[in-house]
């Protein structure tokens, strides 16, 4: 598997290096839809410019990075390129790494489920072979690596690529087991993977094989031990970005930012507008709904996708991509990724062909109307911000149709395949 | 007209206190004394217009630093005197100008301000709320001026380090008793210029304050009002400090006629009226013509004529000038009205101006642009340096990394840079440079900015008309042909003892560039409810979407049985027998 795995990369590389050396990559990292005042690269090289003539970054409005940014790039900035693309490439390992143990646990659950009998007669087409699932480590790679939206996240060098990495590691870490190894950087630079330690709290009790038994001792115990290592490396991170300044200007700079959205620069999501067009009286209201709108799915998901741990990380990733303050194509890419994973779904998914076409119509939209709207003049913000509501409507429904093909094949395997109804009839079956 | 002389002399009588007889009763306190001056000083232009700067000056010996309470106003207006104690104002400059100020086609003014309105104060060191104080003191200068300086907040209000220094006695450098605040969309009509005659001690009936006519004024190229106090020193050991209350009024009057010939201006011509009198309260009352450009008189006439002549080095120059001193009544002549002629043909040569600066934005469309600032050095040998002063509001969010200062191609950089960056709603962009300008040469000071979208309740009701930025400061010391007169307390005409000259090598020199018009991104303003429901659509999607496959579980679909079975079947639920 390493010779496909590196040809792959060096193939993702060099198309990066390729792009890097044209005038594209100008062009690219001022778009709105790869960047977000929270990722460009340009505000970090202000922040850094601001620190060279004395100026803390946080005091002024331009600069929404962690402290840990500018650590690594007061030593960096010279070599971006080559971070951005290493970055990119470790998000790939990761992601292979993680999906390929993970498609052994998948394939030895199901072995010990067959010799358990658990599964009925009619279903055995349902049954993944070791053939099906050699390729996928290497399509979840490609599909990272190559994917344009994660080409133009890292030619734009946004550190939404970096943000990957950590999470990309996270998911590798929390999958391996590796309970030392296991932190929470992907906290550093934004609150909304906070959500994703429930999935992964659930993913090592099911490998410590300990039910998720609110009555049980050992539960509790596990639990607790997992806040306090999580909370601990939160308070370790928090520490160090304090020490780097001398000063907690960071915070309301980073984090007060992501959840009060004073800037209302246009973006894929659904917050710009929405705060603009805002009445005063509401502001304040409507933000905290947007706000909890992205992290009260997790107790839902969790309970529903409790013996499914990997599924509900994919389902996180989905909810905080589409939800979150200000998103980016990159964000996106990082979920995308896991597609391959749930290949075997397809013969239940019911939108994916008006999905993808909306997707690709959109994405080709965006410059357009951006275009029209700021250069042109001859269209207006409403235009961009439909083509927004689409893509985001067009999102959810790739997420909830996976969730949907999720379900019913669990349903399936349990209640086998070809149902019949009372009087022999072939059956339908439909959410009731 | 004699009864009209005997009616002020008495109003009068009862006012002035200066010359009191000295058979007055010794009184424990002193009398103070007031002054007032009043002078107009008319230059004929090189374009073909003409200049006309009116500056009153009342000096008031009272001392505020000692905290003893004044209640008695002879010449000194009261407002102001109460808005001075009560804010414990050391010095106060505001400005009101409609127009900018051509400096390449009519060199450089004795007063120069920016378009808009300008307001900057020093506070004494005694105040402990600064901000506070400045914004209820924006807001009771509003009252006085008619204006709208109440829009004066902490957007647009700045703590500059360097330029702005005091131009009255006292050597304070804490800079936190400093604020400027421009308003660049401020415009300047009738209304505000009533209530500054108003604070005249004449007002507008006596001395040169009749020829303030509103309607020849606002028909100008260039107007600008203006009110100044500070702290001066009453005599060269600076003993005893009063204030001074200068109001200057600058005028530049457009010459309609194509230029052919010789051209001919009058005081009726400017101002639709000709003087009768001096103020009566004034201890001098001059007028003064410049004349430095045609001292033989072939080509300049002035009727009628005056032997009287004065010199006076005024922005590094040596200028002659003709005065018309209106205390002595032989200025009136039989007719008893001053209507002075003035016929001149304009040259082509100008002293170049050594200073001069432009500003405008580059870029095109709606997300980004560029602000360049070009400084012009016409030294031919000497170079000097300049404090640059931009305030630029939040909403052009400046990038200081791409900050460039270049002179003939080269690279310049600042020798101090005051860089303060701006918070969202809250403070402007503050940016200081000292650059050293190469002589004979063009500067360009370059910075990228990024268009802000502001909340649909923050733009104006004409959104397309765009966003204004103030005007950039650039203050100097000039080098200058002549040798400056460094001893302050001599008698100088106004015009050329405003800016403190301290050393004779150089002069102080303010230059305003043109404030920036840009415009920002807008969102569709007919929207809201639109956009609320819309967004809140696609989120009930995806909550509706997500909550049927966590509530809802997969069951085997029952076909539903017919219209009549079904009501069959209710009747028989009534009737509690088992259904069909």
């Amino acid at each position: 598997m390493a010779a496909p795995l590196t040809l792959l990369l060096l193939v993702a590389v060099t198309v990066r290096a390729a792009l890097y050396r044209s005038s594209l990559a100008d062009l690219i990292s001022e778009r709105v839809e790869v960047v977000s005042p929270l990722t460009a690269w340009k505000r970090v090289v202000e922040g850094l410019a601001l620190l060279d003539l004395g100026v803390s970054p946080y005091s002024g409005d331009v600069f929404h990075e962690t402290p840990l940014i500018i650590y690594l790039f007061h030593f960096l900035v010279d070599y971006a390129e080559i971070t951005f693309m290493l970055a990119d490439v470790i998000t790939a390992v990761a992601l292979y790494l993680s999906v390929k143990d993970y498609n052994k646990q998948v394939f030895r659950k199901q072995k010990y489920a067959l010799e358990a009998d658990r599964y009925p007669l009619d279903c055995l087409e349902l049954i993944r072979s070791p053939k099906e699932m050699q390729y996928i480590p290497l399509k979840v790679a490609m599909f990272y690596l190559l994917n344009p939206f994660t080409i133009l996240s890292c030619v734009a060098k946004s550190t939404c690529g970096l943000n990957n990495a950590v999470i990309a590691l996270f998911v590798l870490s929390t999958i391996k087991g590796n309970s030392r190894t296991h932190s929470s950087p992907a906290e550093g630079n934004s609150i909304y993977p906070l959500t994703l330690c429930a999935a992964a709290l659930l993913y090592l009790l099911q490998r410590q094989y300990i039910p998720v038994n609110l009555r049980r001792f050992s539960f509790w115990w596990f639990v607790a031990q997992y806040a306090f290592m999580y909370l601990g490396s939160l308070f370790v991170i928090v520490g160090l970005s304090f020490f780097l300044l001398g000063s907690w200007d960071f915070l309301p700079s980073v984090y007060g930012f992501i959840l009060s959205v004073p800037d209302l620069t246009p973006n894929i999501g659904l917050f710009w507008y929405f705060f603009a067009e805002m009445f005063e009286h509401f502001r304040l209201f409507f933000l905290c709904v947007f706000q909890i709108n992205v992290f009260f799915y997790t107790v839902p998901l969790s309970i529903k996708l409790k013996e499914h741990p990997v599924f509900l990380i994919f389902m996180q990733l989905a909810v905080i991509s589409i939800f979150k303050s200000y998103p980016t194509v990159g964000d996106i890419a990082l979920y995308m990724a896991f597609l391959p994973v749930w290949s075997h779904l397809h013969r239940f998914l019911r939108n994916i062909f008006l999905v993808s076409c909306v997707l690709l119509a959109c994405s080709a939209l965006f410059p357009v109307l951006w275009h029209l709207w700021i250069y042109a003049g001859s269209a207006n913000s409403n235009f961009y911000y439909a083509i927004t509501l689409l893509f985001n409507v067009a999102q959810i429904l790739l997420v909830s149709d996976y969730f949907y093909a999720f379900l019913r094949r669990e349903h399936h395997l349990s209640h086998g395949l070809y149902l019949k109804r009372k009087d022999g009839s072939e059956a339908t079956l439909v959410l009731k | 007209m004699r009864w009209e002389e005997t009616v002020v002399e008495e109003a009068t009588a009862d006012k002035e206190d200066t010359s009191a007889p000295e058979t007055v009763v010794q009184s424990s306190v002193p009398q103070p004394k007031d002054d007032f001056q009043e002078e107009l000083v008319i230059r004929p232009l090189h374009s073909g217009d003409i200049y006309a700067s009116f500056q009153f000056r009342t000096l008031w010996e009272t001392d505020f630093m000692r905290g003893n309470k004044v209640s008695h106003y002879r010449l000194f207006p009261k407002s102001l005197g109460q808005v001075i104690s009560k804010f414990s104002v050391r010095e106060l400059h505001i400005s009101f100008t409609q127009g900018y100020w051509r400096t390449m086609q009519w060199g450089q003014p004795f007063l120069p301000s920016p378009p808009g309105a300008e307001l900057w104060v020093w506070f004494q060191d005694s105040v402990t709320d600064v901000d506070g104080t400045w914004k209820e003191l924006t807001n009771v200068l509003s009252g006085i001026f008619c204006a709208s300086l109440n829009f004066i907040d902490s957007t647009n209000t700045v703590q500059p380090s360097a330029s702005f220094k005091p131009l009255g006695i006292g050597n304070v450098t804490d800079h936190r008793f400093l604020r400027y605040a421009t308003l660049p969309r401020e415009i300047v009509c009738t209304e505000n210029l009533t209530p500054w005659k108003k604070l005249l001690p004449c007002g507008s009936k006596a001395g040169l304050a009749v020829l303030l006519k509103s309607e020849k004024l606002f028909h100008s190229s260039f107007h600008s009002q203006a009110v100044h106090i500070r702290p001066v020193c009453q005599d060269w050991q600076c003993k005893t400090t009063s204030w001074e209350l200068r109001q200057t009024l600058n005028v530049v009057f457009d010459l309609h006629t194509p230029g052919q010939g010789k051209l001919e201006w009058s005081l009726f011509k400017m101002f639709s009226r000709t003087l009768t009198e001096a103020c009566p309260l004034a201890s001098s009352s001059k007028i003064y013509i410049d004349i430095t450009d045609d001292p033989q008189g072939e080509q300049f006439e002035v009727s009628p004529a005056t032997h009287l002549l004065s010199q006076a080095m005024v922005l590094g120059d040596r200028r002659t000038f003709s005065v018309y001193d209106l205390t002595q009544q032989i200025t009136f002549g039989t007719v008893r009205s001053l209507n002075l002629l003035i016929r001149w043909k304009s040259s082509e040569d100008m002293l170049r101006p050594l200073l001069h600066a432009e500003r405008y934005v580059a870029g095109y469309g709606l997300q980004t642009g560029e602000i360049h600032t070009l400084m012009y050095n016409n030294h031919p040998y000497r170079s000097f340096p300049v404090l640059l002063l931009d305030s630029v509001p939040w909403y052009l969010r400046l990038y200081i990394h791409t900050l460039t200062v270049t002179s003939k191609g080269k690279d310049n950089k600042p020798s101090y840079i005051h860089y303060q960056p701006s918070k969202d709603r809250v403070r402007p962009h503050l940016l200081e440079m000292l650059v050293q300008l190469p002589p004979n040469s063009v500067t360009e000071v370059t910075v990228q900015f990024e268009r802000a979208l502001l909340k649909w309740t923050e733009y104006t009701p004409d959104p397309n008309h765009g966003f204004y930025v103030g005007s950039s400061v650039i203050s100097s010391l000039v080098p200058s042909i002549v040798a400056m007169d460094t001893n302050s307390t001599r008698e100088q005409p106004l015009f050329s003892s405003f800016f403190p000259c301290k050393e004779e090598s150089s002069y102080f020199m303010r230059v305003y560039t043109e404030p920036l018009l840009v415009n920002l991104p807008t969102p569709d303003f007919s929207m809201p409810y639109n956009v609320i429901c819309l967004t809140c659509t696609v989120v009930a999607v995806g909550y509706g979407s997500l909550y049927n496959l966590l509530t809802r579980s997969f069951q085997i679909e029952e076909p539903s049985p017919g219209l009549a079975k079904r009501i069959a079947n209710i009747i028989r639920k009534m009737r509690g027998v088992p259904p069909l």
